[in-house]
């Protein structure tokens, strides 16, 4: 297979997800784009350790690694979305534009 | 034309002749399907304009990224996507979803007013993208047919061998992770005082 076709993908996937991170209000939406990076990012280093035939096998770790952070990403990014919205009954990112506390 | 390149042994190796790109194998279709599958939903993603179908689309692409995985012989890695991103992940966003309130049905101000800057920035970002990678891998090709490479075992021998450490830290990570997620949700930690 030429290398091209899974880099391609992986670039969309990539724009993709700028898209939505750019583009969503609200948080929990902000953070599923996120994955989506991540998976172009995946996607990435998967395609290149089959390119090269790595003995490390360092893209297919890295990528099993990049999974496993993302996990504990989504787990801390809701932590910090579900305690937002208990302070500030919203999810919304156009309504937390501030460091203060909410009175 | 005939490549030739050096892995990370120092080996060299004669990558397969390359075929042109008219000539399309079995495995570039099947790629090429499941990759506008996966696009696709991604995109129904960003766009869709209800929440809960957001999520379960993200569920589409991630699961067709897994299928990209296992085109690619990334067996192990197939997996682990499907058990970890579409077990837990996407069950942890719904969960968010549900837990702040998200509206079911659909909702007409899900996008900020960036929503072209934002377009125009992922149209540029994947030509510059696009662009960039023809021009630099046009004569990369993969060859499939090494047996192996993304099995349990070789990926397992790779993890518990080289790569010990970044998983020992790793497992520290996830640790610390899961405590600051528990700190951060509880509501009797650090507020002795008025809240």
């Amino acid at each position: 297979m030429h290398l091209l076709y899974p880099l391609i993908v992986s670039a969309g996937l990539f724009a993709i997800g700028l898209y939505g991170l750019l583009a969503r209000r609200n948080l929990v939406l902000v953070l599923m784009s996120v994955e989506l990076l991540l998976a172009a990012v995946s996607l990435n280093l998967v395609a290149f350790d089959v390119w090269l035939t790595d003995v490390l096998r360092s893209g297919q770790v890295l990528t099993l690694m990049v999974i496993a952070i993302a996990a504990a990403e989504v787990g801390l990014g809701l932590a910090i979305v579900l305690q937002l919205f208990r302070q500030r009954a919203t999810s919304s990112i156009d309504d937390l534009d501030t460091f203060t506390e909410p009175r | 034309m005939r490549v030739t390149r050096t892995v990370a042994t120092g080996r060299t190796v004669h990558a397969a002749e390359a075929p042109s790109y008219l000539d399309v194998s079995g495995s570039e279709i099947v790629f090429i399907l499941i990759g506008v599958i996966t696009l696709g939903a991604a995109l129904l993603c960003v766009t869709s304009r209800n929440v809960v179908r957001a999520a379960l689309w993200l569920v589409v692409a991630l699961g067709g990224l897994a299928g990209l995985y296992l085109v690619l012989t990334a067996e192990l890695v197939a997996i682990v996507q499907v058990l970890i991103y579409v077990g837990a992940v996407v069950v942890l966003l719904l969960f968010g979803l549900m837990v702040t309130k998200a509206p079911i049905g659909p909702q007409p101000d899900l996008n900020t007013a960036n929503r072209p800057v934002a377009l125009v920035v992922a149209v540029a970002a994947f030509g510059l993208l696009v662009a960039v990678l023809i021009d630099a891998f046009r004569f990369a090709y993969l060859d499939l047919t090494v047996e192996g490479q993304g099995g349990a075992e070789a990926i397992g021998a790779a993890v518990f061998g080289s790569w010990v450490l970044s998983f020992e830290v790793l497992s520290v990570l996830l640790l610390a992770a899961v405590i600051g997620a528990i700190a951060i949700t509880r509501r009797d930690v650090g507020s002795k005082g008025r809240r």
